[in-house]
């Protein structure tokens, strides 16, 4: 059997060796009614069976082409030596650095990462990371309330719909209100801060990937006692203002653009990066320098106190496990690429952006302009954003995340452009927008 | 194990002083810092917070635990430990002076009479 | 020295390089002007320009620059500091440290330039994939309805307890039920749960065979209870052998039965939690479905209900329509979304390969070597000088202990310089001095005489040198090191000043 080394005359030695008659009997304890029920799974397959098995599977993706679709999740560069270093054995077969004498390389590569995580956000506390974007927004609304003792949280909807509902599913159990503030021109105006709220949470760039007034958010916060958290494209941070910078007390993010494939949403690694304040109300992991007893410097978890394993009840977060691997590819990324590397991957993308954006509004497509855009904008369109979606992917493009009715923006589309995008992408694009019908003008071709 | 007799204390380990002025100031006994270890982090009640009595009112951690240190009578926080932020470890060395929590003013003064006297407290930490 | 000594020797601060006490941060090996990788790069406007001065940042964040052999260098050296699976044997309780497939790693690399906004009909076979991933685990689990999403054990606990919670509050008991019962040896993330979704917690204890004690938890039980969690096998590696009839208890008063599924690889394709009558269950995919560890993570956590919680489902679930295959839209009595997207995607296909090649007879062989390994090293720990808590033919795990007045942190450490890693230890918490024994079954029997002899000469060891003890490890990377001090005064990042010299 796959994996498993026993022959038969092991199994006999084991059941000698402790004194039971039968492997069956091994399993006595279970009540005979719950015992080998009938299970339906298809039948195993070989290495190559398997191999050639998913290859089929594999040829129903579409996986090439222009590629425009952005939405919190992106296609960048993201060189050989990233996952070759960080998929080496020791790293994908470790578990949680318990014992840390022997546990030197996830440690001190996670410190590492946090020293990262401070420099991109300008805070100078980073957790090990979490889950991914959306749940780290949410477990900054939960600190936020823990801190300030207060039972109100303020979003932008600028903060990406699918953050806002982990939001929503983290905080109802508790009976914790959530604001939706609208946006105007693209971006959240500063909104009225009650003393009754414990946050402010907006996003920059925002879903529609304009640039948010960020100082003045933040101010608004902190004017009422309120924290502001900054929820940031790790990538963006090579070109824009730390939330460091703008005062935002809580930084969280999505790692996903830094290092890690798209993998169809996941595995990627959220990140939360907090003032010195609030480091006792940090969930999840963190890696503490020391020494040993010979003095050397070396790596340790750290602050266990405020963990489930200890805590249970009384835990900052039942988070037990981080997204290791998928940080330690970025903290490699991130080293590989360097400042410089990083802020040509950003500044690429939005240069080609602001190129789309115009080359489009040239043909006559209905671009929205209103704040500053990194490298993402809307375009108006007269149809479901999910037929253009579907039409742009016949002819072999992946572009179009709709933006929801609530809005306010009637039919509308992101495009999300990186340092891969290229002119014939571009080219290929605005012939297929024109071709469409979505450039205005004559609709050529298209499906009703 | 130190246990001053001019104290009284509590089943669950905390120290407390005679009233003055309605107000008493609370700590860990000797034997509790012993049983915890190294203690790296407090967190303190604030000013002005009330609490029953037995009701969680601070949180002792060492490296591996942490401990609810709970109020030994029913009253206001007046005061508490700063100087425990940046030096946790007072509650080890000196668990009765410098490692002293916090003060609360309390509803019932006589209520201290109530609580055990060293050697009662002896005899519970020894069951320990 | 000798009289060569003019001789152009390396100072010592160079030869300091290949010195592992002082081994480097990726910070200390950049030099400025230094690269490893280089993206294409785009000429155009200024940033200033395109994105107006008032949102640049002033100072570029200090990112290591290190050229690309000494990045691989640095991580290939630190990936040599770091105990794994497939260095050694790490039977770590509660986890199940088994063999994670290289053939996982060439399946799952077919699944990566996926986009989770692509057109339906461009992602029809992963679609395909995760839904017969759904099924499977139904199967296996014995529940009507399995949501992908939760990103790891924890989370699924999370998404369950919050169905629970609003299937409660859609019956009009919302308030009512207050409370969720936890056994005192349960996973610390069972507590932190439930107090996350807003519940106050019990815990009942474990009675003298190792099983929940099924009189004070009837004692415990009422119409304020929301939910019960429990692990079967329990953290003892005890099977509840009452399961069914503590399962009628909590249905007779109206709570939830929660399945943690941590234990699972104990009992998978033998035994189904839905049979014994959970209402919803967690699976740990990297656990019984050994998907990569990673140094902690990701993990996933998918979750199962029975067909009465399956409105409550976590959004969104993967459908058949015919021969398609689709993204299903909302559902209405949804608690909503876990996280984005559809789930730790990466390793669901993973686990889906790791059902496909074992199919129910591979699977039925795993949970019972691993079985027959746990109980197999339980005897020899017992040979070896070892107590056994509930000394009994056990499941896929036990837990054991130093005989008295040897700590087991000295045991643990003293392993290590033997090259192989500790058990679990100090959990559960309801045996002092616990150690946690899970071998899993893709060890070898040799691999565990001889990590019994391992445990058998520390032993002596500690007998007849408890100072040799107290002085392990010598031989890792580092010794014993000094958490007080990291924890009294954390140090969580570099400290750039000090790179300046």
């Amino acid at each position: 059997m796959p994996y498993v080394p026993h022959t038969n005359d092991d199994v006999e030695r084991a059941l000698a060796a402790i004194d039971v008659a039968s492997l069956d009997a091994l399993f006595d304890d279970v009540p005979h009614s719950l015992l080998d029920p009938r299970i339906e799974l298809p039948d195993p397959l070989d290495e190559v069976a398997l191999l050639r098995h998913a290859d089929a599977l594999a040829a129903r993706n579409h996986t090439a082409g222009p590629m425009f679709l952005g939405g919190g999740v992106r296609q960048h560069f993201i060189p050989s030596v990233t996952p070759r270093l960080a998929m080496q054995s020791e790293f994908v077969t470790a578990y949680t650095p318990y014992q840390p004498e022997v546990s030197q390389g996830v440690l001190q590569s996670t410190f590492e990462f946090q020293t990262m995580m401070s420099e991109l956000t300008g805070l100078p506390v980073s957790n090990a990371s979490m889950y991914d974007g959306a749940s780290s927004v949410a477990e900054a609304a939960l600190l936020a309330v823990r801190q300030t003792g207060r039972e109100t949280v303020i979003v932008s909807r600028g903060v990406h719909p699918e953050s806002r509902e982990v939001l929503q599913t983290y905080l109802w159990p508790l009976g914790i209100d959530i604001a939706v503030v609208d946006l105007e021109d693209l971006v959240t105006p500063t909104p009225s801060v009650g003393d009754n709220v414990a946050c402010v949470i907006a996003q920059t760039p925002n879903f529609l990937g304009a640039l948010e007034p960020m100082p003045a958010l933040s101010e608004a916060a902190h004017a009422a006692g309120a924290l502001f958290v900054a929820v940031v494209d790790p990538l963006s941070l090579a070109v824009l203002a730390s939330p460091g910078a703008y005062g935002a007390d809580i930084a969280v993010g999505d790692g996903q653009v830094i290092g890690n494939p798209m993998q169809y949403g996941g595995p990627s690694f959220g990140f939360m990066v907090v003032t010195e304040a609030l480091i006792r109300q940090l969930p999840g992991r963190l890696v503490g320098q020391t020494v040993d007893v010979d003095g050397r410097r070396a790596f340790v978890l750290t602050l266990q106190a405020r963990e489930q394993h200890i805590r249970r009840s009384k835990a900052k977060s039942n988070i037990c496990s981080n997204h290791q691997l998928a940080a330690l590819m970025a903290t490699i990324n991130l080293a590989a690429l360097g400042p410089h590397g990083l802020r040509e991957m950003a500044e690429g993308s939005v240069r080609w952006a602001h190129r789309l954006a115009d080359t489009l509004e040239a043909a006559g497509a209905d671009v929205v302009r209103g704040a500053r855009f990194f490298n993402e904008f809307v375009v108006r369109v007269d149809r479901e954003p999910r037929e253009v979606r579907h039409a742009l992917a016949l002819r072999g493009i992946r572009a179009g995340v709709g933006v929801p009715a609530d809005y306010g923006l009637g039919h509308a589309i992101t495009l999300a452009t990186t340092e891969l995008t290229r002119q014939d992408d571009v080219d290929a694009l605005v012939s297929a927008f024109t071709a469409l019908g979505l450039a205005g003008g004559q609709t050529v071709g298209a499906s009703a | 194990m130190d246990t001053p007799d001019t104290l009284h204390y509590t089943r669950s380990h905390e120290w407390v002083t005679k009233p003055e002025n309605g107000i008493v100031t609370v700590g860990i006994t000797d034997f509790a810092q012993d049983q915890l270890g190294d203690v790296v982090f407090v967190e303190l009640p604030s000013v002005g917070a009330r609490f029953d009595a037995g009701s969680p009112a601070a949180v002792i951690e060492s490296v591996k635990t942490a401990s609810d240190i709970y109020a030994p009578l029913a009253g206001e926080i007046t005061a508490v430990n700063d100087a425990l932020d940046a030096e946790p470890e007072a509650i080890n060395s000196s668990p009765y002076e410098n490692g002293w929590l916090f003060k609360i003013r309390v509803a019932d003064p006589a209520g201290w009479e109530e609580l055990l006297d060293a050697g009662a407290y002896e005899a519970v930490a020894q069951e320990d | 020295m000798s009289a060569t000594s003019s001789s152009p020797l390396p100072s010592v601060a160079a030869s300091d390089r290949f010195r592992s006490d002082t081994f480097p941060l990726i910070f200390e090996r950049s030099s400025p002007g230094r690269r490893a990788a280089r993206p294409p790069v785009t000429e155009g406007d200024d940033m200033a320009s395109l994105l107006g001065a008032e949102h640049l940042r002033a100072e570029p964040p200090r990112l290591p620059e290190v050229a690309e052999l000494d990045l691989v260098r640095h991580y290939t050296q630190l990936a040599h500091r770091q105990f794994s699976i497939d260095g050694n044997v790490y039977p770590l309780g509660s986890c199940t440290m088994k063999y994670n497939p290289k053939l996982h790693e060439d399946v799952a690399e077919r699944f990566l330039d996926l986009h989770p906004y692509q057109d339906e009909d461009s992602v029809q076979g992963i679609l395909e994939l995760l839904c017969e991933l759904q099924t499977d685990l139904e199967e296996l689990t014995g529940m009507d309805e399995v949501s992908l999403q939760p990103a790891a054990g924890a989370h699924g606990e999370l998404a369950g307890i919050l169905m629970i919670r609003a299937f409660h509050m859609a019956n009009g008991e919302g308030e009512q039920r207050r409370v969720v019962i936890c056994p005192d040896g349960a996973h610390g993330t069972n507590p932190a749960t439930a107090a996350m979704a807003g519940y106050d917690v019990v815990e009942v204890p474990t009675g003298p065979d190792g099983e929940v004690d099924v009189e004070a938890f009837q004692a415990a039980l009422g119409p304020h209870v929301a939910a019960v969690m429990l692990t079967n096998p329990n953290t003892l590696g005890i099977f509840e052998t009452r399961i069914e009839e503590i399962a009628e208890r909590a249905h007779e008063v109206g709570a939830q039965l929660y399945y943690d599924g941590a234990n699972l690889n104990a009992i998978v394709g033998r035994a189904r939690p839905g049979d014994m009558g959970f209402d919803v269950v967690h699976l740990n995919l990297h656990k019984t479905f050994t998907t990569p560890h990673g140094g902690g993570g990701p993990g996933t956590g998918p979750v199962g209900v029975k067909s009465h919680l399956a409105p409550y489902l976590p959004a969104p679930r993967i459908l058949q329509e015919g021969e398609r295959f689709v993204v299903e839209g909302e559902r209405a009595s949804s608690i909503g979304r876990m996280r984005s997207f559809y789930g730790n995607v990466g390793n669901l296909v993973r686990a889906w390969a790791y059902i496909r090649r074992l199919g129910l007879e591979g699977l039925k062989r795993v949970s019972t070597i691993a079985v027959l390994n746990a109980n197999y090293l339980r005897v020899r720990m017992r040979e070896a000088g070892y107590e056994i808590a509930f000394d009994r033919v056990n499941m896929h795990e036990f837990v054991a202990r130093p005989p008295a007045g040897i700590r087991t942190l000295d045991i643990a450490k003293a392993m290590l310089d033997y090259g192989v890693h500790p058990m679990t230890v100090y959990f559960p918490l309801v045996v002092r001095e616990a150690m946690m024994v899970e071998p899993t079954e893709t060890e070898s029997l040799e691999t565990l005489d001889a990590y019994a002899a391992v445990l058998a000469e520390v032993l002596e060891t500690a007998q007849r040198d408890p100072a040799a003890l107290a002085e392990a490890p010598r031989l890792t990377p580092v010794r014993r090191l000094d958490e007080v001090a990291a924890a009294r005064r954390p140090v969580l990042r570099y400290a750039f000043v000090d790179a300046a010299d």
